[in-house]
């Protein structure tokens, strides 16, 4: 469409050119009526076509539409500049700072402890254990007497119990709950028992209230090799790390025979776990006491069983390399969101931890 | 229990080393707690000759010493007075650590004279006070030898932890029978000389207390010469930590640790009358052996003279006729006392003994005469005299203690692969002696110094069906198990495979209830709201306990660690309130806490999710900063209801809360009339200006055991209408105290299936609208479910919604 127009419709459009070229956003509108519009400029010419010879209106008709198209198109290419220009002004204009620190929000954090329990309860999960729970104030028989732990046993003395004034104890162990148990169901029994213990002893090592968490398995065969794969198990998942050293030593507990304490191997200089030749005791165990099991109706001819208690701050300190005790009951905001873990990440074997 | 590294070797005949003792204690059930070895820290110093001392050429005070320390010729400059020329000392060289001063010598030069280590003084190497001069030793003490060995220093004092049932090895006898048998060497045997008698004893037993006392041996020493005691006795009791006092009370000391086996020496010029009696204590006051009075009551029992009560028996000596150095004439008492009657008279006085602690534990009850015979054999020795016949009280008591081991056990119990012969061998070196055996088991019979072996039943049943049949279970089994702990203890537990416990189900079922997996949940959405999770004590004081409820006497600990710690709390928030003002008082002043834990009252444990903010929302240029307030923490309440999924339509707020809040800025969130599922608010102002927290601090308490298990409903599909909602904003003016949430109530139920939300987004008081009301502003959403709704029909919805309010509140649309 590059034929020649007509002197008169050339200078239309060299006008209207010049026009457009230097139309503002505001002014391009009006320029467009009075060009296309229904009396515009354009339109007018066209209205004088029926007025000419039909051999003259071919001709002048399509120099027309050339016309009409090409102040259109302009009108487009200038209307569109505008705009990218008009939008360049704009979000120059429109900037952010953004270094400015975003909306505050509070931070919350779960406890170390409810951590360590959560990840206990994930490990012994996978390996059947149940969750019970049992009151932090006990009777005397339930923590003490079915326990074989009689009235004048020196293992009594040894615990440091915490009286109410109406003679209840407050729990020295989470032991209790074994105890609970066993007279509520019959074996099989495979249970974990996370919860608050009291001992009257308060010093940089020791705390007046800590948390244990006791596990009990009692069936038929179970056997000390069990007792020793379920624990290995156990503490190498829970420190993540397959080759975590582990040793028995005999010990002695009144509810269990044998009994053991389980150290682990680590680095009394470094605190590293796992390495360094030295041993860090961890937890007691032992095969359920047969007076125990007999207290509690069971016969230990037909089923026999272990038990073992991890102290939950313990191996807390030593999973995360926590110095103070006492820090952990302090509430102190500061400990809490340095130590504590982000409420959505949830303590899953098939996450990790 | 402590002990010396020579001592052990008196009874046991090793050539293990002293890493290998150690191991081998901890891995057989004897902890070793610390091992003290002064040899190491002197092992630098040696004894040399000063060959010269001269004056030092530019120092009044100093000499310059030739010395020689087995290793050619050294010089050293020394400031003691006793330096001189000929003397034995002990010479220190370069590179030793001076245990007194911490510091590690070098070759230096002191006023121009060259000096090449140091003679040392007692106190320089941490073994006293003496600081005159340096060590002088006699003129045989060998040159070049190590110090600490010449002085017999080099005797490592081994700590174990005894544990209650070994009461056996609380003597270093019993200690070296077990490494014995552990494999350890040989243990020595004990043959105490025979004693010749002259007469019987001047003091005889009169016992009314059998009971406490089923035997009781007693000799007459007359003529000893009591003092001091020989080096040997005196180094050793000092090893352990034992002050000396005199020859005659050391040696029962002496036996105490030796053989396990308390001993008392009475004076008898000191005695009134020439019977000793044993029976119960009469309230009778009497001065202890260590220095505090005693008040012996009727359930102790104590050996008593014509004048009064001279023991108490197995616990503590009376002041007054024990033995000191003008003693000449001795009473020796050798006693086997009832474990319970000492356990519970040591418990009553609250003393701790040596003898307590063993006769408690139990003492071989058959040893009674031959620890007598070495005991005065050795008394003899060192003090002289001439001793009497033996006099008795009681009788020897039976020992017929025997067991059974299927020897199939140690596997399908034990889970180890010890074979039958190794077994009976572990046994025999405890002691155990084999009354039959064949391929399947063996019998034994208990040595009478295991107490802990095959006991007598003691149980406490619950009464239970299946109860008889567990209790002759466990008579069966108990000795057996008592057998193989101790063939696995001495033989290794670290042998025993470890085996994986069987799985029943390769995807194992929940480990948590429900309840437990709440709770977790709560925990987790709590933090997500920013507030940081305690941990606090159960116990607080009372009178802050108070504050928060009940402090009742029944929760009251009889015997608190500390008075502020005596009171189980009445709910969490009390001692995350003390929480909260500690973090307070160390400047902290925007936060919030949380904690998930007990609440106590008499007969019940709670549960209980608190919380507590304080101060403000972060400072922000964005948004500004706001003091929390209750809404913060009705909204932390209601999240936790959300996601532990109560329906939340069906809970209800209430007006007013338990004491501790601020009666008009707090409220109840209840699901029907009954239930309270938690309560929220600001705190109480007086209760903030108690405890030292900042006013217009907010909590909240979430009851979770109220909470009910959510139905395990499936749920019905949601209504996902293709046509666009329409949302409608209404003003009304209410009565000042009519509460918001029933005016939502009111226009959610208007139009039921059309009206899918309502939302109240202002709330207005001042110009425009009478003092005594509020305007409330909604915004009701409404949802077209079938077709686009005409206007006529929506108005006639905001008609039912304009009466509905009028109708449930008195409210009027404002126009």
């Amino acid at each position: 469409m590059t034929s020649m127009l007509s002197e008169d419709l050339e200078q239309i459009q060299a006008t209207a050119a010049a026009q457009i070229a230097h139309a503002s956003a505001e002014s391009l509108e009006a320029l467009r009526v009075s060009l296309l519009g229904k009396a515009g400029t354009v339109t007018l010419a066209l209205k004088t076509l029926g007025g000419l010879p039909p051999e003259a209106r071919k001709a002048r008709g399509a120099e027309l539409n050339t016309l009409k198209d090409t102040i259109t198109e302009a009108l487009t290419v200038r209307r569109a500049n505008l705009d990218a220009a008009a939008l360049t002004h704009r979000l120059a204009a429109e900037r952010l700072d953004v270094s400015l620190p975003a909306r505050a929000e509070m931070a919350g954090a779960i406890h170390p402890i409810s951590r360590s329990m959560e990840e206990i309860a994930a490990i012994f999960g996978a390996m059947g254990f149940t969750l019970k729970d049992g009151p932090d104030i006990e009777n005397e028989w339930n923590n003490f007497s079915a326990l074989n732990i009689p009235a004048h046993h020196p293992a009594r003395a040894m615990m440091d119990t915490f009286y109410l004034t109406g003679g209840e104890v407050l729990r020295t162990h989470t032991s209790p709950v074994q105890i609970r148990t066993m007279l509520a169901q019959s074996p099989p029994i495979r249970i974990l028992v996370p919860g608050r213990t009291f001992r009257a002893d308060h010093d940089a090592t020791h705390s007046p209230m800590f948390h244990q968490t006791e596990g009990l398995v009692i069936g038929r065969g179970i056997t000390l090799g069990h007792l020793k794969g379920c624990l290995i198990d156990f503490l190498r998942a829970f420190f993540a790390n397959p080759d975590l050293p582990v040793r028995f030593r005999a010990s002695y507990f009144p509810f269990t025979e044998p009994s053991m304490e389980v150290d682990i191997g680590w680095n009394r200089k470094t605190g590293e776990i796992g390495a360094g030749g030295d041993w860090l005791e961890i937890l007691g165990s032992g095969m359920v006491h047969p007076n125990v099991l007999a207290n509690c109706g069971v016969d230990p001819r037909e089923f026999q069983g272990f038990a073992f208690g991890v102290g939950v701050e313990r191996i807390t300190m030593l999973k995360h390399g926590i110095a103070d005790l006492r820090l952990f009951y302090e509430s102190d905001v500061r400990w809490l969101r340095h130590y504590g873990f982000s409420a959505l990440a949830q303590a899953s074997l098939h996450e990790g931890f | 229990m402590k002990f010396s590294l020579s001592w052990l070797q008196g009874w046991l005949e090793t050539a293990a080393p002293l890493e290998a003792i150690l191991t081998t204690l901890s891995a057989i059930g004897l902890e070793v707690e610390g091992v003290e070895n002064r040899a190491a820290a002197l092992a630098p110093f040696i004894i040399a000759s000063v060959l010269e001392a001269r004056p030092h050429p530019n120092a009044d005070r100093l000499r310059v010493c030739r010395v020689d320390a087995g290793n050619g010729e050294i010089q050293v400059v020394c400031g003691a007075p006793n330096a001189r020329t000929g003397m034995r000392a002990v010479f220190a060289p370069p590179g030793a650590l001076i245990p007194g001063s911490g510091i590690t010598l070098k070759t230096g030069e002191i006023r121009g004279e060259k000096s090449e280590g140091m003679l040392v003084s007692l106190r320089e190497l941490g073994l006293g006070e003496e600081h005159d001069g340096v060590i002088e030793l006699p003129a045989d003490a060998p040159i070049g030898t190590g110090y600490a060995a010449w002085a017999g220093m080099d005797d490592p004092v081994i700590e174990i932890a005894v544990t209650p049932n070994r009461g056996d090895c609380l003597s270093v006898r019993g200690i070296a029978r077990d490494l014995a048998a552990a494999g350890l060497g040989t243990l020595r045997e004990f043959n105490p000389p025979a004693i010749t008698v002259t007469g019987p004893s001047a003091i005889i037993w009169r016992n009314d207390f059998a009971e406490a006392c089923p035997w009781i041996l007693g000799r007459t020493l007359r003529g000893v010469r009591n003092g001091q005691s020989p080096e040997w006795l005196r180094k050793r009791l000092e090893s352990v930590g034992l002050r000396p006092i005199n020859t005659l009370v050391d040696i029962t000391n002496f036996f105490t640790l030796d053989l396990g086996r308390p001993l008392h020496v009475f004076d008898i010029d000191r005695l009134a009358g020439d019977v000793l009696t044993l029976r119960p204590g009469a309230d009778e006051n009497f001065m202890g052996l260590h220095g505090k009075m005693i008040t012996a009551g009727p359930q102790d029992c104590i050996i008593a003279d014509a004048a009064g009560v001279q023991s108490l028996a197995g616990i503590v000596g009376g002041e007054a006729s024990g033995c000191d150095e003008s003693t000449t004439n001795v009473f020796i008492e050798c006693a086997l006392f009832s474990r319970v009657h000492i356990a519970q008279s040591g418990q009553r006085h609250g003393i701790f003994s040596d003898a307590r602690q063993r006769f408690e534990r139990g003492v071989d009850s058959q040893l009674l005469p031959a620890a007598l015979d070495a005991a005065t054999a050795m008394m003899q020795q060192l003090c002289g005299g001439v001793a009497s016949e033996v006099a008795v009280g009681g009788a020897r008591p039976n020992w017929q203690r025997e067991a059974s081991l299927r020897f199939a056990r140690i596997k399908n119990f034990g889970g180890s692969d010890i074979g039958a012969d190794a077994a009976v061998q572990s046994l025999e070196a405890l002691g155990f002696t084999v009354r039959a055996r064949d391929s399947v088991s063996v019998r034994v019979r208990v040595p009478s110094w295991r107490n802990d072996i095959a006991q007598p039943q003691a149980l406490t049943q619950a009464e239970l069906p299946g109860a008889a049949q567990a209790a002759a279970g466990a008579a069966e089994i108990e000795p057996e198990v008592d057998l193989i702990e101790e063939v696995l203890r001495l033989r290794g537990l670290d042998e025993i495979a470890p085996v994986s416990l069987p799985v029943e189900a390769s995807v194992p079922a929940p480990a948590l209830s429900p309840k437990q997996a709440r709770t977790a949940l709560a925990r987790r959405v709590l933090a997500a709201r920013g507030l940081l999770e305690c941990v606090t004590f159960s116990f607080l004081d009372s009178p802050t306990a108070a504050l928060f409820g009940d402090a009742p006497e029944a929760l009251r600990i009889a015997n608190p660690i500390a008075s502020d710690l005596d009171q189980m709390r009445p709910s969490p928030l009390a001692t995350l309130a003390l929480a909260a003002a500690r973090n307070v008082a160390r400047g902290m002043a925007d936060f919030g806490l949380f904690e998930v834990g007990p609440a106590y009252a008499p007969g019940a444990q709670g549960l209980v999710a608190a919380g507590l903010r304080v101060g403000a929302t972060p400072r922000n240029a964005l948004s500004p900063a706001r003091m929390f307030d209750a809404f913060d923490t009705k909204a932390d309440a209601a999240s936790a209801l959300e996601a532990l999924g109560v329906p939340m339509e069906s809970i209800t707020t209430q007006p007013g809360g338990a004491p501790h809040y601020h009666p008009g800025q707090c409220g109840a969130l209840r699901q029907g009339p009954r239930t309270l599922l938690a309560e929220f608010g600001t705190l109480h102002p007086s209760l903030c200006a108690r405890l030292n927290l900042p006013v217009g601090s907010v909590a909240f308490e979430l009851f979770l055991d109220a909470i009910a298990e959510p139905k395990r409903r499936r749920k019905t599909p949601p209504l996902l209408s293709p046509f666009q909602p329409i949302r409608r904003d209404f003003a009304f003016l209410v009565l000042k105290d009519l509460p918001a949430e029933n005016l939502l109530r009111a226009a959610r139920g208007a139009a039921r299936g059309s009206i899918s939300g309502v939302v109240l987004f202002d709330r207005y008081q001042g110009k425009g609208v009478p003092d005594d009301q509020v305007s409330l502003a909604i915004e009701v959403t409404i949802q077209p479910v079938e077709k686009t709704l005409s206007e006529a029909e929506l108005e006639a919805i905001s008609a039912k919604i304009i009466a509905e309010v009028a109708k449930k509140t008195g409210g009027l649309l404002r126009r």
